[in-house]
């Protein structure tokens, strides 16, 4: 094992050189440590103006995305080992605009989570003398996965799409929708067909499956879309042969 | 409208996906393989024609056909869409792989109608 790995690290600093330029760090190299500690390691003993985002180091955050040598992952779950020798490429996530180093601009996602209103919705809440909202185990299972989203924002990352027409509502966004759809407590899958059967809704995507490889929790978003894209179709063909209902 | 031609070009498209990719396999197994070896009968000529002149199998091969035109169609007009990025494009390319799909299910209904 080499005493040292060298990180290329994607900079850019609006106020200074103007354009982004990569610079190469060399850090110590321990087993166990992940792309993230290698960056902790610059900020802390080479350069403090470094600027990434992270906070759990457990991938619980999601926070830590980043692109390592072309591939999205969060560097607190992706150690060094597996890019020996090096050097080692770090650059932000892809498809998004860049404030600052490794600093993307999120504000297109936030704005796009909120457009499927990812939340509970009843038409009429029941009052809380009446108890809780009882689920099955079969009901849980029902939405479950699609729960375990992070918004780590790696599955934008990897769609050819997003970066293409930057319109497209966009994998995590869609597959949080279908965990709201998808819960027996929850009324609100007309309100979210709105934004989801658009052109940029769930069919701007061509089922490249990238999102769903890339995911850290596998929430398979592509599988999502396409179980989205069935329940429209026959929707929109039963709305053909009945009349009076819309698709 | 716009809304509408989504779900009913990506219904053909899936309907297509999947009846080509059950039926192919079953086709190929049928005529190269079973048939050839005289497994189950129907080795002679006359055998085929009948059953393929009957209007169910005529009715069953013009939905495989329409359904893998409106595949093949819709998947090579993302090609061209996405694929060369002719965004401004799409109406013109629309009709013309739809169109397309559309003019050879018809040329299928008619040799299925006219030669079988
Ligand atoms: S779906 Fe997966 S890759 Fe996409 S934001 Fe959620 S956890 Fe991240
Ligand atoms: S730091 Fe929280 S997911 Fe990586």
């Amino acid at each position: 094992m080499p005493d040292t790995v060298k990180l290329e690290v994607f900079r850019y600093r609006p106020e200074g050189e103007g354009a982004p330029v990569y610079e190469t760090f060399e850090v110590p190299y321990r087993d166990e440590w992940m792309v993230l500690d290698a960056l902790n390691h610059i900020k802390d003993h080479q350069d403090g103006t470094l600027s990434y985002r992270w906070a759990c180091r457990m991938g619980v955050c999601g926070s830590c995305g980043m692109t390592v040598n072309g591939e999205p992952v969060l560097t607190c779950a992706t150690y060094l080992e597996p890019f020996l020798p090096g050097p080692i490429r770090v650059e932000p996530l892809h498809g998004f605009p860049v404030i600052r180093d490794l600093v993307g601009d999120l504000e297109d996602f936030v704005e796009k989570l909120q457009r499927v209103k990812p939340w509970i919705i009843r038409e009429e809440e029941k009052p809380t003398s009446e108890g809780e909202y009882l689920q099955t185990p079969e009901e849980m299972d029902a939405y479950k996965r699609y729960s375990m989203c992070i918004n780590c924002m790696l599955c934008y990352a990897a769609c050819p799409i997003y970066e293409l027409e930057p319109g497209f509502i966009g994998p995590a966004a869609i597959a949080l929708a279908q965990r709201y759809n998808l819960d027996s407590r929850d009324e609100g899958a007309r309100e979210r067909h709105e934004v989801l059967a658009e052109h940029e809704g769930v069919w701007s995507c061509t089922f490249v499956g990238e999102c769903s490889i890339v995911c850290p929790k596998d929430v398979d978003p592509a599988g999502a879309i396409q179980r989205y894209k069935v329940d429209a179709t026959l929707d929109f063909f039963r709305s053909l042969v009945t009349p009076g209902r819309s698709p | 409208m716009r809304r509408a031609r989504d779900p009913f070009f990506w219904g053909l498209f899936s309907g297509g996906g999947m009846l080509t990719a059950l039926l192919l396999p079953a086709l190929f197994l049928v005529t190269a393989i079973t048939a050839p070896m005289g497994w189950f009968g129907m080795t002679g000529y006359e055998e085929w024609a009948t059953l393929a002149g009957h209007p169910l199998t005529r009715a069953g091969l013009l939905l495989v056909a329409f359904l893998a035109f409106f595949h093949a169609a819709h998947r090579f007009r993302y090609t061209l869409y996405d694929g060369l990025q002719l965004y401004h494009l799409d109406a013109l390319i629309s009709i013309v792989t739809y169109g397309v799909a559309a003019v050879l299910t018809v040329l299928a209904a008619a040799l299925l109608i006219l030669v079988v």
